[in-house]
């Protein structure tokens, strides 16, 4: 057992102890000292949060298989050791061998959602590792960023070394071996910084010149050497059968956020929705073996002892072997000991059937995710959903016992009405009296509607990249107007709305959108104390406001300004595949509320083709 | 069927906290391939109850949880297979199969020893003097009427007199051995222990001065005597 970084006095003092001691159930153990390269994974949230990220254990595993590498883990100290260490003058450390992170080869930093940047300079600046890329030297460690925030990682470029862009199972293999010859040949930082660059898929922003019109727009982004890539085109797994997977997971202690085993059984999303960035920045869709699936299940189980299993995927009813895999799950790994986590599910006479399987009908409720409250504005979105189907799904459910339905909406969509905002409790009502329509005597008492809606961040890389964001105050009062027409409906005491803060969602479409003029003002929002953004009870708006103000910077021209398509945009270096052509027509038919259809009814020529697999190439051997 | 089974939690350990401890041998028992029973109904959990809650910090040799199996394998099997899915820090020591009106093992601890370890810290020119005043004042401590120290309670606070508590107090070597009374009939701390002796020699008391560690938990056998938790059972051959 290594000996522990914290010493036991201040382990009792702090709240759940176990989240940095390490030693979980199946943690990898190596000796440093036999290794060349030393990574540390991070995730820049409390620890129960990062453990529950799948994206970190396929790293994990991948990395720790090399016998030349060790990879560790380190998550975002909570507030209350936060202090301690702060005071006290202790490194942060890694969980595996209890090291400070200084002494590693590379901090890797996953990027899940915009809120945790704060949380990134909390991580380097407990480590001692510099704060700003461009005052770090050979005792340093290199400081990569990935995940779905690095497709524009112009905002926190100043902060990182290396992005990678993409998915992370195809180039760490080869950034070791160039990181590992400079190494052992004595290279400066800034030779290894180029080296990498010359990857494909890195990027390293220190590499590159940015300049600015007089309207704050991008004037050009280009590369400082002839030999760095001008596009820097994203890492994709071809082939997702071979591609690596944790048959062993880490299983912590402590109950994390999601505790149990998943199972991805599919990457990408065949659908298209204009508003979401996942669904194009994972083009190809592509989905693993339902053989191969049903072996990780039965393993994984068994190397773990969780009691539930779940699924992961962007639209598991687009998995073309779901029926399949679920109905084996239930028959042969379920077996009274583990319990099957059903994902949302379109709703038809198969869902209904394994949810009836799986759950306590009393208590599950049904979930629909329409977005928009009317068919115009979902064909704006290009959400296939139509009432119909929202109408039919229900109404065999409510046959088939249940009466709780929740909705996910959002608002502030892109050319969105009052009539649309109107919309969502006028679909409620409709669906509150179909349930009424079905007899007393063979309904489940009274029906139960929970909608909720959240305000929509344009993201880069979707048709919607150039759309206006609504202003907080505009989101606010049309919430309000929700509301208002909410209590309006006959069925309204049946029905609850909700809806998100507009503050959070505010700064998320700064830093969605953002570019490299953000980095001081994120910088200067973490040393007046924020951190943690994304928990409610530490969120400090005003801390932000008087951030942007002290920087000069308007958050209006990120979020409320329209963009114009010929404006170059701050992540227009990075090559998703999917055309800026594709984009525009896409932005087009959006304005024109015309629907595209997803990848299996017709290709739409978006350009994802050029990787050479996934259902760009079905039945087309 | 139903067996207990005595485990060892060391090492950094001592941090899991007694919930996290359930549920790492729920997890365990599934790794293991045993085949545990579960209870009914929608949600059915395995059927599964630990004896003497630990407290945060300390570590034990004597612990203990009772479990239910549909089928068995010998105590030595059961012991091997649990201890390939245990960490460092935890350990299975032995495992016994007990009548079917066993009553279950929270229900009838009485009973608990511990060493405690006076730590010595760094810097801590004084250590080797706090150690040898607390030392000498061991054996005297029984001698009083009572022994009075405030107890915490969640409601509130009061001075106790903890001296019925104590069945046995002397020293082990370098160590400090105390038999207490522990269950639902009366509960002494070793920390209570810990602070009256401090109060007896004029030390303020730290708790993380000490470093606790239980060695066995006991129940009362048909003479009244108090006897180790596997008394009940029978190893399973």
């Amino acid at each position: 057992m290594a000996k522990l970084a914290l010493s036991d006095e201040i382990l009792m003092e702090i709240e759940k102890p176990a989240r940095y001691i390490g030693n979980e159930v199946n943690m990898v153990k190596k000796d440093p000292a036999s290794v060349d390269i030393r990574y540390c994974m991070c995730f820049p949230d409390v620890y129960e949060i990062g453990m529950s990220h799948l994206g970190i254990q396929i790293l994990y595993d991948m990395i720790n298989k090399r016998e030349d590498a060790y990879c560790e883990r380190v998550y975002s100290p909570w507030p209350d050791l936060d202090k301690i260490m702060r005071e006290k003058q202790i490194p942060l450390f890694s969980l595996e061998t209890q090291t400070p992170i200084k002494e590693f080869d590379f901090l890797g930093i996953t990027l899940q959602y915009e809120m945790a940047y704060t949380n990134v300079l909390q991580i380097l600046e407990l480590s001692d590792i510099p704060i700003w890329a461009k005052d770090r030297t050979l005792e340093d460690p290199i400081v990569f960023g990935g995940g779905p925030c690095s497709y524009n990682p112009e905002p926190i470029a100043e902060f990182f070394d290396v992005f990678y862009i993409g998915e992370g199972e195809t180039r760490y293999h080869d950034v070791f071996e160039v990181y590992k010859a400079l190494k052992t040949k004595g290279a400066t930082r800034e030779e290894i910084l180029h080296a990498i660059a010359k990857i494909p898929g890195m990027y390293v922003p220190s590499m590159y010149e940015v300049t600015y019109k007089e309207d704050g727009t991008i004037a050009s982004f280009e590369p400082i050497h002839e030999d760095v890539p001008r596009t820097i085109t994203k890492e994709i797994v071809l082939d997702f059968d071979k591609a690596p997977y944790p048959e062993k997971p880490l299983v912590p202690y402590i109950k994390a956020t999601q505790d149990r085993v998943t199972l991805e059984i599919m990457r990408g999303c065949i659908r298209g929705c204009r508003f979401c960035q996942a669904g194009m920045i994972y083009r190809p869709t592509r989905q693993k073996d339902v053989e191969l699936l049903k072996k990780y299940a039965r393993e994984m189980i068994a190397n773990t002892g969780h009691e539930e299993i779940s699924l992961s995927s962007l639209s598991s009813s687009d998995y073309q072997c779901l029926k399949e895999f679920i109905y084996f799950l239930i028959d042969e790994i379920s077996n009274n000991d583990v319990n099957i986590s059903l994902p949302s599910l379109r709703i038809d006479a198969f869902s209904l059937d394994v949810m009836k399987k799986v759950q306590d009908v009393k208590k599950s409720s049904l979930t629909f995710a329409p977005e928009a409250g009317t068919q115009r504005l979902r064909d704006v979105i290009n959400k296939g959903l139509t009432e119909e189907v929202i109408l039919n799904g229900a109404m065999q459910a409510f046959q088939g016992g249940w009466n709780k339905v929740k909705f996910y909406f959002m608002l502030g969509l892109p050319f969105e009405t009052i009539e649309d905002a109107e919309g969502i409790p006028q679909l409620c009502e409709t669906v509150a009296k179909a349930y009424y329509t079905i007899p007393k005597e063979e309904r489940n008492g009274k029906v139960a509607i929970t909608a909720s809606a959240s305000f929509f961040v344009p993201k880069p890389f979707t048709p919607f990249q150039w759309a206006p964001m609504l202003d907080p105050q505009t989101y606010r009062d049309r919430a309000h107007h929700v509301k208002d027409t909410f209590r309006q409906q006959l069925n309204a005491k049946s029905m609850k709305f909700t809806y998100h803060e507009s503050d959070v969602s505010a700064l998320e479409g700064v830093f969605a959108r953002g570019d490299r003029k953000i980095n001081k003002v994120i910088y200067d929002a973490y040393k007046s104390g924020c951190i943690f953004d994304s928990w409610t009870e530490w969120f400090d708006n005003e801390k932000w406001m008087a951030a942007f103000e002290e920087n000069g910077i308007d958050m209006n021209f990120y979020t409320t300004r329209e963009r114009d398509v010929e404006e170059i945009l701050p992540w227009d270096f990075i090559d998703i595949g999917v055309s800026k052509r594709f984009m525009i027509e896409e932005w087009e038919r959006a304005k024109q509320g015309i629907v595209t259809p997803n990848c299996r009814e017709k290709c739409s020529g978006c350009g994802a083709a050029k990787f050479g697999g996934g259902v760009c190439f079905e039945g087309k051997n | 069927m139903k067996v207990r089974i005595k485990y060892t939690k060391s090492g950094h350990l001592k941090f899991i906290g007694h919930l996290d401890v359930m549920r790492f041998f729920q997890k365990a028992v599934k790794r293991a391939g045993l085949d545990i029973a579960y209870s009914q109904g929608f949600s059915p959990h395995q059927l599964m109850s630990f004896a003497a809650p630990l407290a945060l910090g300390v570590t034990s040799e004597g612990e203990y949880f009772d479990a239910e199996f549909n089928s068995l394998v010998s105590s030595d099997e059961f012991v091997r297979r649990f201890n390939e899915q245990m960490v460092d820090g935890m350990a299975v020591n032995d495992v016994v199969l007990l009548p079917d009106n066993a009553k279950n093992s929270m229900s009838i601890v009485a009973g608990s020893d511990y060493h405690v370890t006076i730590l010595e810290k760094d810097n801590d020119a004084n250590w080797k003097i706090r150690r040898e005043k607390l030392l000498e004042a061991v054996p005297h401590l029984l001698e009083k009427d009572t022994i009075e120290v405030l107890r915490k309670t969640k409601k509130n606070e009061k001075v106790e007199d903890i001296k019925p508590g104590i069945f046995k107090l002397c020293i082990d070597e370098d160590k400090i051995y105390m038999f207490l009374a522990t269950g639902s009939e009366y509960n002494l701390k070793p920390e209570s222990v810990m602070e009256a002796l401090c109060k007896e020699t004029g030390i303020e008391y730290n708790k993380f001065d000490y470093q606790v560690h239980r060695i066995e938990t006991y129940m009362k056998n048909e003479q009244g005597e108090l006897v180790s938790l596997l008394e009940s059972g029978t190893r399973i051959a």
